[in-house]
């Protein structure tokens, strides 16, 4: 991998300069060179991006669309918490690949940082790639290698920009079909200015017994990430996606706003899961969505540790009869961390059935929200929802709130709603504590035994990774 | 009606508060009108009127009710419970009828009467807290245009046995009324209110944006229930609001069968240790009728308990909306606090949108909170109908009961047999 090195000042002047080339028409880019599109969004800065990444041109049109949408779309700070009002887009790279990225070496990784590596048991290979050691992709997926056996079984599995160029076909009219450009604020600046993400295609009855994985980091400073993915598995298909963050701590917010779709023609099956772990410093405001045919199921598993705000409502439209959508997810905001998260269950079709299952902690002074959305309309019938939000209350600032809305239309359907708080009970603690167990090791084991039937539904090394975050960040919670 | 054409709008003038009130509530009045003039009105995307609907709120064409001269064919039809401590009634807002065997110490006189000879009390309880879920705009109408109501206040210790009943009829197309309750019971004093609205003709399209605020001070138990059977004409936007102190236990109960929108917001502050609230409704709407529910529980002290329990049975193409919300302060630990909101299904064109919700601010709490949407399951009418019970008939008694259960939870047999004949009046009027 070439690391022609050039340090810093790659601002806007220098985005000026390429826009100027740019409109002489003679400028190309040498490839594997480093491209910044500057602090702050403009038409430019698209330009610059649809350049870089030498979109085609329906491409460029969507890009500008979207911006426009971006700009006219108000915050949504009419139901969502004004802490999005201190996110200053003028301050944020939208653009920045290769060479960019700083190189370190491991005396650069912070302390705490290499700790958490070492406390989750993270292999070596994996810690230099995460800690950003070693030399990688930045707002590129770096995990596009498919693997012979995917590719003889006609499994795509590339970044989406390759996707939107060599599989326009499959990729094109499924694009932005699943979240619209306009579904939201966050959902429009994605669509402006995507970079890196996966596209991937799984054809008809192929089932894959593997999971399908990426790791998508952020390692610079006040570099938003916008990553775009599109998975589309043809009928009868099966497919697992994993997804993990994990993002060293920098002091300027940082903001990660992504987009997922997710479509599962007649039959399909997607799981998607993700854990996160973003450093608090993080504005994580993510778009998920799945669309499920006759007979398909998309389910989202899905955890949020860290980040000073995340908004994720991942959601499935059950388009068609049968079609089964769920989600399951566990949240812990720590001091300082507030995770709004949610689901939202849109029934479009007869017989159609969800199910979501939400678990969140809040230790310190950290808030976790639930706000979910479920909707049947009057036509159908046969239509059901199981809603269930446990929270855990760790210390006394801690906080919680659960706002559901379900609207449910005719008597041919049924929904159910079940929220809870609760707090680990003393007596839990010090049936533990008696036997020898520190107050903090009994406060870790209880929240890991609250949220153990949900750790189940992910795969073993998630799980076991998952665990491990809970009782690190456990750690001085109490006492 | 003639003189209707002669009457300004509501929203147009500002109200003369009369001149033999005191100068606190003339200032209060004024007050209310500036502040209705200056708040902006509910628009699409304000969160607390989020699903409702919003064109339902036009009082462009809206007067003043008239008072009206002859009462007595409405006093013959203010049926409430057979024994009553008092009963009064009111039509248009104007004071009709009062008959009163209660304890001399007990005032309770409407409220024109009380702000002459009462103003110190009435000013010490009246409005304390502004609206907060949605309806800021229109209680200051509500305070700007306010002429009568009722003001109760039992003293401390005092247990009133029997009920007090208040009746309001409204009648006049495109009329609107402003009644106000304030019910005050002082520490160890019990009392339970039940209050009606009713409309004169079944034709007339009236306003009623009513206030009722209960207080209930230490160790008090005040239960008051609202029966809303108004014309299918008809618009009501209802706010109460109860602060309950320590020990106290406050119930606040509501039926709605009438109107053809009606909005009603409730809110309970639990002030004290001990302290306790319930609230409950029951809402059968069918047609078109649309019934939106709002609902705070705000647990501001540790130690206290709260229960609410709302059931809908939709008929037809009726639709309702729920939103709770159970708001713990920090520090307000040992919450003990509970919402859950029932919807029957009874037609495939009803509508039911629910939104529970919670926010904890401190640890040590015991919440939940549950919403469920379903019809009636096939097994229970084949049980029914297995026993000769035809199936529209076993659909009625399933619906009957499933109301019933939450009436039952006022604990006071006279007042359950009035709210279940006012229930029973509507089920008459509907095929399953």
């Amino acid at each position: 991998m070439s690391l022609d090195y050039i340090p810093e000042t790659l601002d806007s002047e220098t985005a000026e300069a390429v826009n100027i080339d740019r409109t002489i028409g003679d400028f190309t880019f040498p490839e594997r060179n480093k491209f910044d599109a500057g602090r702050g969004l403009t038409e430019k800065t698209v330009d610059y991006i649809c350049d870089v990444k030498n979109d085609p041109q329906w491409v460029r049109e969507f890009r500008h669309r979207a911006l426009k949408v971006f700009r006219d779309k108000p915050m949504p700070t009419n139901w969502a918490t004004e802490d999005l009002n201190n996110i200053d887009f003028d301050q944020i790279r939208y653009y920045l690949s290769d060479g960019e990225k700083p190189k370190r070496s491991w005396d650069d990784v912070p302390a705490d940082v290499l700790e958490t590596f070492e406390r989750l048991g993270i292999p070596q290979q994996e810690r230099a790639f995460l800690a950003g050691v070693e030399a990688q992709f930045d707002s590129e997926a770096a995990y596009s290698n498919v693997k012979e056996e995917l590719t003889k079984q006609g499994v795509i599995f590339v970044n989406s920009t390759e996707g939107l160029k060599e599989h326009e076909e499959i990729f094109r009219p499924w694009f932005g079909k699943v979240i619209p450009t306009g579904d939201n604020k966050f959902s429009a600046l994605n669509s402006a200015v995507f970079s890196g993400g996966s596209f991937i295609y799984i054809p008809k009855g192929v089932k894959l017994k593997q999971p399908l994985q990426a790791y998508f980091r952020i390692n610079s400073e006040s570099f938003g990430q916008f990553e775009r993915t599109l998975i589309i598995a043809d009928e009868g298909a099966e497919v697992m996606y994993m997804e993990g963050c994990t993002a060293p701590k920098f002091e300027t917010a940082t903001l990660h706003s992504a987009v997922v779709e997710l479509v599962a023609l007649k039959g399909a099956k997607i799981q998607y899961v993700t854990v996160q772990n973003w450093s608090s410093n993080v504005f994580n405001l993510v778009t998920k969505r799945g669309l499920a045919m006759e007979d398909a199921e998309v389910r989202w598993i899905d955890c949020n540790i860290g980040s000073r705000l995340t908004m994720k409502y991942p959601g499935v439209v059950m388009k068609g009869r049968r079609a089964r959508g769920e989600v399951i997810s566990i949240a812990l905001a720590n001091t300082g961390q507030h995770q709004d998260t949610g689901a939202k269950m849109i029934h479009a079709a007869d017989e159609t059935t969800s199910n979501v299952v939400s678990k969140s902690i809040s230790v310190g002074t950290g808030r976790s929200t639930y706000r979910g959305q479920v909707h049947i309309p009057k036509h159908l019938k046969g239509c059901k929802n199981n809603t269930e939000c446990d929270a855990l209350l760790i210390n006394s600032k801690s906080r919680t709130d659960t706002y559901p809305a379900i609207t449910v239309k005719g008597n041919q359907h049924a929904t159910q709603h079940e929220a809870s708080v609760s707090q680990v009970s003393q007596e839990m603690l010090f049936y533990m504590m008696q036997r020898g167990i520190s107050e903090g090791a009994a406060m870790s084991l209880a929240v890991n035994g609250f949220i153990n039937d949900l750790v189940r539904e992910f795969p073993m090394e998630y799980s076991v990774e998952l665990k491990r975050l809970i009782d690190l960040e456990m750690e001085g919670s109490v006492g | 009606m003639p003189t209707a054409i002669s009457q300004p709008s509501i929203l147009t003038e500002a109200p003369r508060t009369s001149a033999v009130f005191p100068a606190w509530f003339a200032r209060t009045q004024e007050a209310a009108w500036t502040s209705f003039q200056q708040t902006a009105a509910p628009k699409r995307g304000d969160e607390p009127w989020r699903f409702s609907s919003l064109k339902e709120l036009d009082f462009s064409a809206t007067t003043r009710a008239e008072f009206l001269g002859e009462a007595s064919e409405l006093i013959q039809r203010s049926k409430g419970l057979e024994q009553f401590s008092a009963k009064f009634v009111f039509v248009n807002d104007g004071f009709a009828l009062a008959i009163n065997h209660l304890p001399k110490s007990v005032i309770c006189m409407p409220l024109a009467e009380a702000l002459l000879s009462h103003s110190e009390l009435v000013e010490q309880y009246f409005m304390r807290h502004p609206a907060t879920l949605g309806s800021k705009k229109f209680t200051d109408l509500h305070t700007a245009h306010l002429s009568n109501g009722m003001f109760i206040h039992v003293p401390a210790g005092v247990v009133v046995e029997h009920p007090i009943e208040i009746f309001h009829w409204v009648q006049g197309q495109h009329q609107a009324t402003f009644p106000h309750t304030l019910i005050v019971a002082g520490e160890k004093a019990q009392v339970r209110v039940i209050e009606t609205f009713q409309s004169i003709n079944e034709r007339d399209a009236t306003w009623t944006i009513a206030v009722n605020d209960l207080i209930a001070e230490k160790a008090a138990n005040l239960q008051y229930s609202v029966v809303q059977a108004l014309n299918t004409e008809s618009k009501i936007i209802s706010v109460n609001a109860s602060e309950i102190s320590a020990s106290a236990v406050a119930t606040s109960f509501q039926l709605h069968t009438g109107a053809a929108w009606a909005r009603s917001e409730s809110i309970c502050r639990l002030l004290g240790e001990e302290s306790r609230s319930y609230m409950f409704a029951v809402s059968v709407p069918s047609h078109d009728q649309e019934y939106d529910l709002r609902t705070f529980q705000h647990h501001v002290s540790p130690g206290a308990y709260s229960d609410l329990l709302y059931k809908n049975s939709l008929y037809d193409e009726s639709r309702t909306i729920f939103s709770g919300l159970i708001f713990v302060d920090e520090g307000a630990h040992r919450t003990d606090a509970y919402q859950t909101c029932r919807n029957l299904l009874m037609s495939n064109a009803c509508e039911a949108n629910s939104m529970p919700g919670l926010e904890i601010n401190a640890d040590d709490v015991k919440c939940s909170h549950g919403s469920t949407s379903s019809q009636i399951s096939e097994e229970e009418i084949f049980y029914l109908r297995a026993r000769g019970i035809h199936s529209d008939t076993a659909r009625q008694l399933i619906a009957r009961g499933f109301s019933i259960e939450v009436i039952s939870r006022l604990a006071h047999e006279a007042s359950e047999t009035y709210i279940l004949r006012m229930l029973d009046e509507k089920f008459a009027t509907l095929k399953s």
